[in-house]
């Protein structure tokens, strides 16, 4: 098996190529405004330090913060129109009601309120106003919008509704894109309904950013399917994640903690991942990063996605280092320092700096960083230390002593020397950790359904069954399936036996 | 006697926290209410809470409530204007207006309820309830323990359904019969309880409950917002007592009679590493015991918060590998009096064991 990592970040692309579980090469390359220029430099970089070339690529795998960060910043997003159908319940709480009023303005194109949706045992809430949809869906013509997000009550019971709407807007909207929430998932109205308007807005740029993507690859002479990773450490092909590019937002940091595990073999340990601008503290348990146990808001949008904890604090390589060194961060230069900093011929004072007058590591022109006063370095040396141990501490469940896994470019930084730490590992690869992870990336299926008067055993086995038909579907190979998580949660105050199953599949990616 | 005020926009998340917290895993996450609330206040409606002691005897308050499984009002959302619906059936039927407002429950959702009745129909709160936390049943609360009269009900559907209970035998045939209407409008279901006189609130309430749940959230958001331990600010703020910390390993859920009932363990960590602390509940966390001997049990207000955020956890988001910190939280005197016990202690949730206070035997009144 040879696997291609990529990891399309703000400010790096990274690849690594991995054979037989073990990392033949590694390579970072800045990240281009085209994108597709930044991954064909790490394709051509990679493949210039094999000596037999490439040869056969059985998967190539993309993590990437793009789509996270265009909801973040508010750029590259279409606006949307919102198909709730369920009136006249929930009436109250129109679709957008809890976003930000930055990002809602940018989104909301327009918001249609139908009758109809189901109960929670299937029976239909009330009818579906089939006619108030097709008005809407010729509204949506006559406007701009290319792009329709719609949610039904109880549509992960019974997506009747959802699918009935669909074909009125595929008739009316040739051409449009539609996201149903029942694909996106879980019981909890707003939520599912918030992920599919999310979705619905970066539809756009994530065919665009795929499409860039494949022909990258296609430019590079590589022959493998393309898949995409998901904030669960695990991934979907490429064609799935232009449909559903919300499942990759948060992949970023689970790639690096994943990438940890793989480097070192660790299944339990404190993960650091020091970035240009940030640092990342995640925690892995069993070889996957440890879920945050809240809501997860995402761009200030409440979602229900499963993401990893993680404390993020503002030090970086990039860091600016405040004069008498008691100041570190959170202003970083950010990718600039290959020409900011002073071992780079800069003339800002930045972490990196500190790290190579240390003598952490060998960078840029050293003479320039031993020409610091010793006190500055060391009072610099001990805020860093400070920052570490405060983030790492608040992520540690219980005092007993854990490895710790330095991963990212500014790794270097971490000292070798923590409270409650066991040791402080720093291996070969570390700085491109995060594509390490893409490439090792598992496939995913899940279910969450609410099963009526079938009894819970059958209830979980049908439940399974799906997942693991959704987790083939999702471009597993059948023989390596296994089921990660069974969650069967009866409704209370509700008469007979109503059970809602949740149930997780992963499996290894299918050799073509 | 404290004047009537007017709820300022920052105290409704302050309630969302704390009455989630008063919950006791029950009740359904004040989420929804708020965002009404939230929607009406940027809309410029305001509400009053008035001091349940300057009722006048003879005044007539609706006590409300949203009743069914939590899980369908995370789908059919609270909604001000069907909150509102049964208030105005239970006016027509009784031909005469109410004067104020209260909630049945000041644990989950149902703590912003009457707010939201309140803003549509400009009625004051009174800040009372008749539970101080949450509980499942219509007969587990005070005015039912105060053996007051229990209809008549008046209970609307988002539909054109629209049922009144005129009579009923007792609080039981009460909760049985209302039970069976609910869950046949897709157990979900606004209600207006038996209405209550100003005397009988006074008498029977559980009095600045509104109040207290705004205050232990406020608390629990300070902390959260200075970094500090925001379950010892809730602890702290209650005259709580911290029963253990640990990592859930185990969760057993199962619908019994028609409810939520089932167990979690949880593994100690820190102080209580090497011990081990099993949670029973119905709907609500009914029972605490540690390496098996009962720790705290009902009526006792027994929550589960996540240790780093503070944040309750519910009976139906409870999930593996949450890191919590499992609290008793003192209950109203009225729910451990001895006629109390016997409509919310251990027994009357099928445990065979006697209700003893965590907080000693100078708490149980």
């Amino acid at each position: 098996m040879r696997r291609i990592g990529i990891d399309v970040g703000g400010t790096n692309t990274d690849a690594v190529l991995i054979e037989d579980e073990r990392v033949v090469a590694g390579v970072k390359t800045p990240t281009t405004g085209d994108i597709t220029g930044g991954i064909l430099n790490a394709l051509k970089d990679l493949i210039a330090g094999l000596a037999d070339g490439p040869g056969r690529i059985d998967a190539v795998m993309i993590g990437t913060t793009h789509f996270t960060n265009a909801v973040v910043r508010r750029r590259d997003l279409s606006p949307v129109a919102a198909v709730r159908i369920g009136l006249p319940a929930s009436a109250s709480l129109p679709p957008f009601v809890d976003w930000p009023d930055d990002l809602a303005e940018i989104v909301r194109g327009k918001v249609f309120m139908i009758e109809g949706g189901h109960e929670y045992d299937g029976r239909p809430l009330v009818e579906f106003d089939a006619e108030a949809m097709r008005s809407a869906a010729r509204e949506i013509e006559s406007s701009s919008i290319t792009s329709v997000g719609i949610a039904s009550i109880f549509s992960p019971l019974t997506a009747e509704c959802e699918e009935a709407a669909a074909a009125i807007v595929r008739e009316e909207c040739p051409g449009v894109d539609i996201t149903l929430s029942h694909d996106l998932g879980r019981i909890g109205l707003l939520e599912r309904e918030n992920a599919t308007l999310l979705n619905a807005c970066i539809i756009d740029l994530a065919r665009r950013t795929t499409r860039a993507f494949t022909d990258a690859l296609r430019q590079s002479g590589i022959d493998a399917p393309l898949y995409m990773t998901q904030n669960d450490g695990t991934v979907m092909k490429a064609g799935f994640a232009e449909e559903f590019p919300i499942y990759s937002f948060a992949s970023g940091p689970t790639n690096s903690m994943r990438g940890a595990a793989f480097l070192t073999g660790l299944d339990d340990a404190i993960v650091v991942d020091v970035g240009g601008t940030t640092t990342d503290v995640g925690v892995l348990q069993s070889g996957f990063p440890r879920e945050a146990n809240n809501v997860v808001e995402i761009g200030g949008v409440r979602t229900l996605f499963r993401m990893p904890d993680l404390l993020s604090i503002g030090l970086g390589g990039g860091s600016l280092v405040g004069p008498d060194g008691a100041f570190i961060g959170p202003e970083s230069v950010g990718f600039r320092i290959t020409n900011e900093a002073l071992v780079f011929g800069g003339d800002t004072l930045t972490a990196t700096d500190i790290g190579v007058a240390a003598g952490l590591i060998e960078l840029g022109v050293r003479k320039i960083a031993e020409s610091l006063d010793p006190e500055l370095i060391k009072a610099a040396r001990g805020r860093i230390t400070a920052m570490i141990d405060e983030a790492v501490d608040r992520m540690k469940i219980d005092a007993t002593p854990v490895p710790l896994i330095a991963v990212g470019g500014g790794a270097f930084l971490v000292p070798n020397d923590l409270p409650g730490i066991s040791e402080v590992l720093q291996v070969e690869h570390r700085g491109v950790a995060n594509a390490v992870g893409a490439a090792i990336a598992q496939v995913s299926g899940e279910v969450d359904q609410v099963f009526n008067d079938i009894g819970r055993t059958a209830a979980i086995e049908a439940a399974t069954e799906m997942a693991k038909q959704r987790t083939v579907q999702a471009g597993a190979d059948p023989e390596t399936l296994s089921v990660v998580e069974v969650e069967d949660l009866p409704l209370s105050y509700v008469p007979g036996d109503a059970l809602r199953v949740r149930v997780r599949v992963v499996g290894d990616t299918a050799s073509i | 006697m404290a004047d009537p005020r007017e709820i300022q926009a920052d105290e409704l998340t302050a309630l969302s926290t704390g009455a989630w917290i008063l919950g006791a895993g029950g009740g359904g996450s004040p989420y929804y209410s708020y965002l009404n609330m939230r929607e009406m206040y940027k809309a410029g409606k305001r509400v009053t809470l008035i001091d349940p002691m300057t009722l006048d005897d003879d005044d007539l308050i609706a006590v409300v409530s949203s009743m069914g499984a939590p899980l369908v009002g995370q789908e059919r959302l609270r909604d001000p204007a069907f909150a509102t619906k049964p208030v105005r059936m239970m006016e027509e039927y009784l031909g005469r207006k109410f004067d104020a407002v209260m909630s049945l429950e000041i644990g989950g959702g149902n703590a912003l309820q009457p707010l939201m009745v309140a803003a549509v129909t400009g009625l004051p709160v009174v800040d009372a309830d008749s539970m101080g936390r949450a509980f499942p049943e219509a007969q587990m609360t005070s005015f039912a323990i105060g053996d007051l009269q229990m209809f008549p009900l008046c209970l609307a559907d988002i539909r054109d359904n629209e049922t009144i209970v005129v009579r009923a035998a007792s609080w039981k045939w009460m909760e049985r019969i209302s039970r069976k209407i609910c869950t046949e409008v897709g157990s979900v279901a606004s209600t207006c309880k038996a209405p209550r006189s100003g005397k009988e609130v006074k008498d029977w309430g559980i009095l600045y409950t509104t109040t207290r749940a705004i205050e232990l959230g406020r608390a629990v958001e300070d902390a959260r917002a200075a970094h500090k331990d925001p379950v010892a600010a809730a602890l702290d703020h209650e005259g709580g007592i911290l029963l253990f910390r640990g990592k859930i390993t185990d969760i057993d859920r199962r619908a019994t009679e028609g409810f939520l009932r089932g167990s979690a363990t949880i593994d100690g960590l820190d102080e209580d590493a090497g011990h081990e602390f099993r949670l029973e509940f119905q709907n609500e966390f009914a029972i605490g015991l540690r390496d098996g001997e009962p720790a705290a049990t009902v009526p006792e207000i027994i929550c589960v918060m996540d240790t780093l955020s503070g944040e309750a956890i519910g009976t139906e988001t409870l999930r593996y590998g949450q890191r919590v910190s499992v609290i008793a939280l003192p209950a109203a005197p009225i729910l451990t009096s001895e006629r109390g016990l016997q409509n919310v202690g251990p027994r009357a949730f099928g445990y065979d064991m006697e209700f003893r206070s965590v907080f000693g035997e100078e708490a149980v009144s």
